[in-house]
């Protein structure tokens, strides 16, 4: 049914009921927390559709707060929870994709289009230049035309 | 009787849309004017008949008429009678009926310009456009038949997905349609001038308007969706980097980009290569929007080949029209001949530089939208590109180009002076650092980044204001006589003025979140939580019903100092016919920020989970989009674009600014 229904609804539907953080997950340690809310809105709510596990209320999105503020109360640092999550789900759950060979093309995408955007100005820019100075002056017979024509447009000015 | 009528009529425009795309080509061929004038009422009677089938369809939800098949899936006999009505765009085949209903009224609108735009070229515009109204039109017939019957007629329909039961659904899609749909006219005045092999000023002057009406309602349906998106789904973002809402976003850059190559090509007769490719693409990124979102492939790459007929079938229209144009562009740009020249610092350089940027940030969206299907459709790997991703990439190209953008308003076409220019701007770059440190002053600290945008919020608009100030002649002359001047200047430039000074405050809006704060909390009746220097205080939780959705409420009463400011409510609502639970946030505005209450479940210790944002300027991110559509609007009513352009613009060289 979802796919059926128009550009508005679907990023609508996706994301239904809110308060994703319940205040029993919250840590004491405001530190601890704040690190917490940022590694969550780096991760996927594997069941939901681009979502972060901060922002999402399936079970699982809750399960994975849950388990990151575990492992940051255990002493962990930012990057091994990370891995110890990636361990588990695979790179899919990170929201920002790892820098490797099959994301090269992701990462380096726009840089490359921004490069060849560059590329193309300068070549078009260097061909105008040659061309136009093999463009001959005007004829004679274009110049009389010229002529006419600027004392027409006073006429109708 | 009168769906049936629709239908017919549906089916009628199906054949006047051929009409209207063959008998101009045909006409072009054999050099017969009058068959190619065919064109004109095909066009009109084309659209006579959508919007009669359009009457039909609406008419059925209007009387709730259960025998069809869309409106039981749909409708319900208890929804309010507004929503009905608007509900007639709220399923695929309605909304794909609304898009042929605008693709047909501009077609009809292009029609009628007989001034505006000369005759061998309105013709072969609507030819283009006749075929775009037919694939789309068969589409609808073929795959997406909104007036099927089903017998026997159930009592009850299954109502419309509670989301879609808002104002936002009677105003978001239309705007945003029309903005897709406009961007048919500037790809089929594009792919008429390939035709014609001939492109120069009367074209740009022609094309203008259409992009411009279409770039101003893309502008307003993108802002409209945001804001809807943000008080709908109750956890106060308002931009997500969705597939669907990149999926119009990138019309939306590309299209910034054609209407600003455009006016290069208008004024100075260059870029003309350019701009036709961009009125391809852009039209092209609409058109993958539109297969983005109604095939299905965002949800899964699977899910599209399981049920193929409707993806399919757009993406056979897709390859077609993007095929198709680029191929007659490969082929005819090289007849059209290149005009003014330029030296890289000037107006013309500035513009190539904006759309340089402007495609580059459309391409990060693009890249980013689809690579993780491409991925997976070749590799079978599954990666996530979510906001993270987009954020380090689409910040570092834009911030350049807002940097950019008042220096660009302000440098002289052809060869400009750069260093003038930026003396020009002191006042603009002051203010945008005194911005800065005024804020960084009030609020002790914050992301460098924020404060970057509150800078270059303020450029804007300050930088805006200069360009105004120096068009009407600056220091250089009296106060009354520069005032007197400005008023005097022509619109488009208050306009391009406006719009820019609206980027800023967009900036300057988005920036401000950087500060916003969200406080979650258990709360019992009488608890007091404070956000942003106001305390909120519970003082009643209660359910209410309507007329098909049932709620629960929780009153809360804002202080400031002691006083009370007002009350606000968020909820929790249960529409009872699909049994789909949503969350009403509770929303206070006050000035340009807001207070937004999110309501959860009651907890197991007692007490009421709930958050609550404070959200500074947050008002200032569609408001800023507003202005820009204002500014597009004010250029649109210039006066060159008003009068019949082809006479009076070559009496009416138009002067370098």
């Amino acid at each position: 049914m979802r796919r059926f229904l128009p550009v508005f609804a679907a990023v609508l539907l996706l994301a239904l009921p809110a308060l994703a953080v319940q205040p029993d997950e919250v840590l004491r340690d405001p530190a601890l927390e704040a690190r917490a809310r940022a590694i969550s809105a780096e991760l996927r709510c594997l069941v939901c559709q681009n979502q972060s596990i901060d922002d999402s209320d399936a079970p699982l999105a809750r399960d994975l707060r849950i388990l990151v503020r575990e492992r940051l109360s255990a002493g962990d640092s930012d990057e091994e929870v990370r891995n110890f999550v990636v361990a588990r789900y695979g790179d899919f759950v990170l929201l920002r994709p790892p820098f490797n060979w099959q994301t090269a093309l992701l990462w380096g995408g726009p840089f490359l289009v921004l490069l060849a955007g560059i590329a193309a100005i300068v070549t078009a820019a260097r061909r105008r230049r040659t061309e136009v100075a093999a463009i001959a002056p005007l004829s004679d017979e274009e110049k009389a035309r010229l002529a006419a024509l600027l004392e027409g447009r006073d006429q109708d000015a | 009787m009168f769906v049936e009528t629709g239908h017919y009529a549906l089916t009628l425009a199906l054949g006047l849309s051929l009409v209207q795309f063959l008998m101009p080509l045909w006409g072009a061929t054999v050099r017969d004017g009058a068959l190619a004038a065919i064109a004109t009422p095909a066009a009109l009677a084309a659209f006579a008949c959508v919007a009669l089938a359009f009457s039909a369809l609406t008419y059925a939800y209007a009387t709730s008429d259960f025998s069809l098949v869309n409106v039981v899936e749909n409708s319900h006999s208890l929804k309010p009678f507004v929503y009905k009505l608007t509900g007639v765009w709220g399923n695929h085949e309605g909304s794909m009926l609304l898009w042929v209903l605008i693709l047909t009224l501009f077609g009809a609108m292009v029609a009628l310009s007989r001034r505006a735009v000369p005759s061998r070229l309105r013709h072969l515009t609507l030819a283009i456009q006749g075929a775009v109204a037919f694939a789309f039109l068969a589409f609808i017939e073929f795959t997406s038949n909104p007036f099927l019957r089903l017998d026997p007629a159930p009592f009850e329909g299954q109502d419309l997905n509670p989301i879609l039961q808002d104002p936002g659904l009677a105003v978001h899609p239309p705007l945003l349609y029309i903005g897709y749909v406009g961007f048919s006219i500037s790809f089929a005045f594009a792919l008429a001038a390939l035709i014609e092999g001939r492109i120069d000023a009367v074209w740009a002057r022609a094309v203008r308007p259409w992009t411009l009406t279409a770039w101003l309602f893309l502008t307003l349906g993108i802002a409209m969706g945001s804001y809807w998106a943000y008080y709908e789904l109750g956890w106060g973002g308002w931009w997500f980097w969705d597939p669907v809402e990149n999926a119009s976003l990138m019309p939306w850059l590309a299209g910034t980009a054609l209407l600003h190559s455009t006016i290069v090509m208008e004024k100075r007769d260059a870029l003309k290569v350019w701009t036709i490719l961009l009125a391809i693409l852009t039209f092209s990124l609409s058109l993958l929007g539109t297969f983005l979102v109604r095939s299905g492939v965002l949800t899964s790459v699977h899910s599209f080949a399981t049920d193929p007929t409707r993806g399919a079938f757009i993406l056979a229209i897709l390859v077609v029209f993007i095929g198709g144009g680029f191929a007659l562009f490969a082929w005819r740009a090289p007849l059209l001949r290149q005009g003014g020249l330029f030296a890289p610092v000037s107006r013309e350089g500035a513009l190539v530089v904006n759309n340089l940027l402007l495609v580059t940030a459309c391409a990060t969206v693009f890249i980013g939208t689809l690579y993780p299907l491409a991925l997976e459709a070749l590799t079978g790997a599954k990666i996530s590109v979510g906001e993270p991703f987009f954020n380090a990439t689409f910040l570092p190209i834009v911030m350049p180009l807002l940097a950019l953008i008042p220096i660009g308003q302000t440098i002289a076409w052809k060869r400009g002076d750069l260093l003038g220019t930026l003396q020009r701007l002191w006042v603009a770059y002051g203010a945008g650092i005194a911005g800065a440190l005024v804020v960084l002053a009030l609020v002790r600290g914050g992301p460098v980044l924020a404060l970057v945008g509150i800078g270059l919020g303020v450029y804007l608009v300050v930088g805006s204001a200069v360009d105004i100030f120096h068009r009407a002649g600056g220091a250089r002359v009296a106060l009354p006589v520069m005032l007197r001047r400005a008023l005097g200047l022509p619109r488009s430039a208050w306009g391009t003025a406006i719009a820019h000074a609206g980027v800023g405050i967009t900036v300057l809006g988005i920036a401000a979140q950087a500060w916003s704060t969200e406080t979650l909390a258990v709360v019992n009746r009488g608890d007091l939580v404070s956000a942003g220097g106001y305390t909120l205080r519970l003082d009643a939780v209660f359910p209410r019903t309507a007329h098909n959705y049932r709620e629960d409420v929780a009153r809360f009463t804002v202080l400031r100092d002691g006083r009370i400011v007002g009350t606000v409510e968020g909820a929790k609502r249960l529409y009872v016919t699909r049994g789909m639970p949503t969350t009403e946030a509770g929303i206070m505005t006050l000035g340009p920020s807001q207070l937004y209450v999110s309501v959860g479940e009651p907890q197991p210790s007692g007490g009421l989970g709930v958050r609550i944002y404070w959200k500074p300027y947050v008002l200032f991110v569609w408001l800023g989009a507003v202005v820009m559509a204002a500014g597009g609007l004010l250029s649109l009513t210039d006066r060159r674009l008003r009068v019949a352009a082809p006479a009076a613009a070559r009496a009416r060289m138009v002067p370098a600014e």
